[in-house]
């Protein structure tokens, strides 16, 4: 089996921050490329690979997504020699000051999220966490510099290099969601050792943390059959444990809620259970909060299930993941697609 | 151009009530355009045919933030709802406008502690009536705030400048549109300050192969306002995100190159609240590289919204530029 | 004259005087990127001892840790000059095991308790990575995303392994590696590795005209304990600190000026008139002036007023030690990435290694 740990790390360490996947998206293309018949853009430069199935035609499709695009920040303004910032996606800003980051501006730029003193910030946020609109990046260059390198809406990634932690677990920033992207890798390196009847796709999608624009887009190019989703959850961990969070280690998630199409979910458990592969339920009330919101409505409604990876400390340029999670996932969306029949479709229905 | 801005944000038109904007806007593009229709939620589409038919979509949305009537009381005070964005702050002391002509201003019951913004359901219209007999309004009649237009030389002063303005640049480029390369679609959008929905079916009836918004954005050039680098008479603004939308960073750069090839200045936009159509654009069908260009102003939603003229008119050289050249996303 | 001395004198006069190029900066590097939190300084330690050793006269490692570095000069009458340096950062201690790979830890020094939270720390002699997260904000209520987040709360995070060598006791620090940054250095505890830096380089280049008593402290970051002892020791005539002090010269939120930079990045080294601990000798701040305009170096004065070097500890010990301290300005000490000028870092050299220059026996009547 290939280790997978040095793809994501080379994935973590591409900027790809939602709306400006390319970078990400040319080392995707690439690890991609052997593993499906073709490789195409959407227009808004969501990745589609295709691998044709074996069934006579028509061919059912199967949808399998992951998004591509990270969470990070942008430049706002030019104060002096400082950088005042907005956020790209759900950012925490009590993760902010001290993290090293890279402006894209002309050039890429390294640099430093800093927080001022504070005698330099509105008296009722003295001692309490900084806004984000408070926070400057310091990049030691002159002023007249910055102003040549960097304007307004350049964007700006986070630039801790990844950490190989005991057990097998990776940390660093955009884990969420590039270990997905890992995961269906793996799902395609398995799928060219094996047949399939349905045609494949596989989409990295783009704006995820922000729109879910890259997900509704191409599901509404592709029309699959059935749509698979695999996304990050919280990991359980320090300040995460109620039941919101599942274990490292622990397998993967199932969606279970009226985002996850019943029957869907039923052969994924099904599956799972066959094939030993660890999982845990994961109950969402109204949706899910990732693209299947989007998949799931998109044209006529496209059946779509989701798949989860526990990360812990979500948002964070720490996320931390288990590597043996990831193959998990992959392998168990290959064992799925390769065990869908012609007549999968007509056990697909609400009752 | 002027008398076009006078005479469209002086035209009521709240959101889903757009037909009086409309006709003045079609009587305004119908002698420059090949074709001009209104489609299935009143969306105005105007053609000007070029020699690709790949088409751009260039929207600006007809509709303006305003009020609904909900109730009209035994004493003839009409209690009302907002249409869009409307703030309690800018309510007090206005005027507004009925689409049958009704005036009326706008009152607030006691307030105990004058501090604090009463919540519009705390207010009321007296448009000079005794009895629900003899008041001009019903339930479910719609206004728009009332304010004349001003004209203070290089800034211009009034109510729906978001986004007349934008309407005004539309009309103004396709006036001076010679033949583009390819196919324009003016898209004088309705219901944007409810969400977008005009736009929406729009982009998904066109199918456009790049689509651009054309509407306001706030500035930060005023006393002690949240940090923007946008300001009044530095140009139009190329948008690079706001809250609903993440430009499509090609159609950021294109807008950039022309801009700089034509000489015009310009600004760029970091927005972190509101979205404009192209939101919209983006992500119809199988997708849109979508973008905006943004008229600088202040106030906006106030019933007094300010913009540089200099900016309208840079805007829509900008508009010329992009449209007279062959487009290229790299 | 012993063959040693010689040697030194030799090597002086061909060798041109204390600098900071590639080489110093390199060696900033390895200080920067070593862990040693205050009460641990052994890694640290261990760099200045093998630098030192072949330039001094006697080297001796005293009961708290510090290292205690004399060069004789030349001559007779020679004033006694301690000058010092804390060799220890403020870091974390690992105190309570919760689970697997789960520790809880306190702060060794004043860190504010806001930089710590999603950052990845370096644990233990062998360094082993680990880091601080933080509850997804996904899953806060939003009177919990206004509160700070208590270090109480936070927890060092080191992975599933189950054998790891991870244990209560150890210290952590942040994980920063060095790097420079334009006209700038950027790394973790350049407070005071700086110091540490510009005293081994006027160890290997030691005026003569003077016995350089060099202390290289311990325990600076958490009460100047290594100093206190290190002076009673050396018993000097007089002493020199050298530290790196906040440059708070960012711009104020709203744009009003800012009046409480205390130093500022590019303006020179920092000379102390008083702080939390000390008031300085004016016949020393006297001879830094003179020399710095003599000798055309660029200097500004530290803003008076709180905080404090090893010469809050060195001036009260005995029956009094004249005392001043000199500083790096450096941004953001005491959290993940400090960030210095090189240019200020060289002129504080010049300064320093000037005035020592001109001590005599009259220095300070």
């Amino acid at each position: 089996m290939t280790d997978f740990t040095p793809f994501l790390k080379e994935l973590i360490s591409a900027p790809g921050l939602s709306g400006h996947e390319s970078p990400v998206c040319d080392l995707i293309a690439n690890q991609w490329k052997p593993l499906v018949e073709k490789l195409s853009l959407s227009p808004l430069g969501s990745l589609h690979g295709f691998r044709r199935g074996e069934a006579p035609d028509p061919r059912s499709s199967v949808l399998i997504s992951a998004h591509m695009d990270a969470i990070g920040l942008m430049v706002k303004g030019l104060e002096e020699e400082f950088l005042r910032l907005t956020s790209v996606g759900g950012v925490d800003a009590r993760v902010l000051p001290g993290q090293l980051v890279t402006v894209h501006g002309r050039q890429d730029i390294p640099g430093v999220v800093v927080m001022p003193p504070d005698w330099l910030l509105p008296t009722e946020i003295h001692n309490g966490n900084v806004p984000i609109e408070y926070l400057w990046i310091d990049t030691g260059l002159t002023a007249q510099r910055l102003a040549r390198l960097v304007r307004v809406g350049d964007l700006v990634s986070f630039a801790q290099p990844p950490l190989e932690l005991s057990g097998e677990v990776i940390a660093g920033h955009s884990l969420d969601n590039r270990v997905s992207i890992v995961a269906l890798t793996h799902c395609l390196q398995e799928l060219t050792q094996r047949v399939h009847q349905w045609d494949v796709w596989v989409v990295a999608t783009v704006q995820e943390e922000e729109t879910l624009g890259g997900a509704a887009t191409s599901a509404f190019q592709l029309r699959p059959d059935v749509a698979v989703v695999v996304d990050v959850t919280y990991g359980r961990g320090p300040g995460a444990d109620d039941h919101r969070t599942f274990p490292l280690g622990g397998g993967l998630t199932l969606g279970w809620g009226p985002n996850v199409h019943p029957t869907l979910f039923k052969a994924f458990k099904t599956l799972a259970e066959e094939l030993e592969i660890p999982y845990s339920v994961e109950v969402f009330a109204h949706h899910s909060g990732t693209d299947a919101i989007a998949l799931q409505v998109t044209a006529e409604g496209i059946p779509t299930v989701l798949l989860s990876i526990p990360l812990r400390y979500m948002h964070t340029p720490v996320e931390m993941v288990m590597m043996k999670d990831i193959q998990r996932t992959g392998r168990l969306l290959a064992e799925f697609i390769a065990r869908l029949g012609p007549d999968f479709m007509n056990k697909v229905n609400m009752d | 151009m002027k008398s076009i801005i006078k005479t469209l944000v002086e035209t009521p038109g709240p959101s889903g009530y757009e037909a009086q904007v409309r006709a003045v806007v079609r009587k305004m593009v119908e002698p420059f355009a090949d074709e001009v229709k209104v489609d299935a939620l009143g969306n105005l589409l105007v053609r000007k045919c070029g020699s690709d038919e790949r088409k751009v979509m260039l929207a600006a949305h007809m509709d303006e933030i305003g009020i609904m009537a909900t109730h009209v009381d035994e004493n003839g005070f009409v209690r009302f709802t907002n249409i869009g964005g409307v703030r309690p702050f800018n309510c007090l002391g206005g005027r507004v406008r009925f689409l049958n002509g009704a005036l009326g201003i706008i009152g607030a019951e006691r307030m105990l502690d004058e501090s604090k913004v009463p919540p519009l359901e705390k207010m009321y219209i007296d448009v000079g009536a005794s009895s629900p007999k003899d008041c001009p309004v019903h339930v479910g009649d719609v206004a728009a705030f009332e304010r004349p237009f001003l004209d203070l030389g290089d800034r211009l002063v009034a109510k729906a400048m978001d986004d007349r303005i934008g309407v005004a640049a539309l009309i103004e480029t396709l006036r001076c549109l010679k033949t583009p390369l390819h196919e324009v679609v003016f898209v004088f959008s309705v219901q944007e300050e409810v969400g977008l929905r005009g736009a929406t079916t729009a982009a998904f009836g066109i199918s456009p192969y790049v689509g651009l918004a054309v509407d306001v954005t706030r500035t930060g050039d005023t006393p002690k306002e949240a940090k923007m680098d946008v300001a009044l008479g530095k140009g139009p603004a190329i948008k690079v995100r706001d809250r609903g939308m993440l430009s499509d960073p090609r159609v950021v750069d294109w807008m950039v190159r022309a801009a700089k090839k034509a000489g015009l200045p310009y600004q760029m936009e970091v927005l972190e609240r509101g979205t404009t159509d192209a939101k919209a654009i983006q992500i119809t069908q199988a997708g849109v590289p979508a973008g905006c260009l943004s008229i600088p102003c202040r106030y906006i939603h106030a019933p007094s919204e300010m913009v540089d003229f200099g900016d309208v008119q840079q805007a829509v050289k900008l508009l010329l530029e992009l449209l007279h050249s062959p487009i290229s996303l790299k | 004259m012993r063959n040693k001395q010689r040697d030194k004198i030799m090597t002086q006069e061909k060798s041109s005087a204390p600098r900071i190029a590639a080489a110093q900066i390199r060696l900033l590097e390895r200080l920067s990127n070593a862990c040693a939190v205050s009460g641990d300084e052994g890694a640290l330690r261990q760099v200045v001892l093998e630098q030192v050793r072949s330039a001094a006269d006697d080297v001796i490692v005293d009961a708290l840790g510090n290292v205690l570095v004399t060069c004789r000069g030349q001559g007779k009458d020679r004033p006694r000059v301690m000058v010092a340096a804390h060799m220890d950062e403020v870091g974390f201690l690992l105190t309570h095991k919760e689970n697997e790979g789960i520790f809880h830890f306190d702060t060794v020094g004043r860190i504010d308790a806001r930089q710590l939270v999603g950052k990845p720390v370096l644990v233990g002699s062998e360094q082993i990575p680990g880091v601080i997260g933080v509850k997804p904000v996904h899953l806060t209520e939003i009177e919990e995303r206004s509160k700070v987040i208590s270090i109480k709360s936070l927890r060092i995070d080191i992975g599933l392994g189950k054998d790891s060598k991870v244990k209560v006791g150890d210290r952590a620090t942040f994980a920063t590696r060095f790097f420079r940054l334009g006209r700038n250095l950027c790394g973790k505890a350049f407070d005071d590795r700086i110091g540490v830096a510009t005293l081994i380089e006027l160890v290997t280049h030691a005026p003569t005209n003077i016995d350089l008593l060099a202390a290289f402290t311990v325990q600076e970051e958490i009460g100047l304990r290594g100093a206190r002892v290190a002076a009673y020791t050396f018993d000097p005539d007089l002493a020199f600190v050298l530290d790196c002090t906040p440059a708070f010269d960012l711009p104020s939120w709203d744009g009003e000026e800012n009046t409480r930079y205390n130093t500022r990045l590019g303006a020179g080294p920092a000379i102390y008139i008083a702080d939390g601990g000390t008031i300085s000798d004016p016949r020393l701040i006297q001879l830094l002036v003179r020399t710095a305009e003599e000798e055309g170096i660029p200097y500004q004065f530290r803003q008076p007023g709180g905080g404090g070097t090893d010469a809050g500890a060195i001036q009260r010990q005995r029956a009094g030690i004249p005392s001043v301290s000199i500083s790096v300005p450096g941004r953001y000490l005491h959290t993940p990435v400090s960030l210095v000028r090189l240019e200020d870092w060289k002129q504080t050299l010049n300064l320093v290694y000037a005035a020592l220059r001109r001590i005599t026996s009259k220095t300070l009547t």
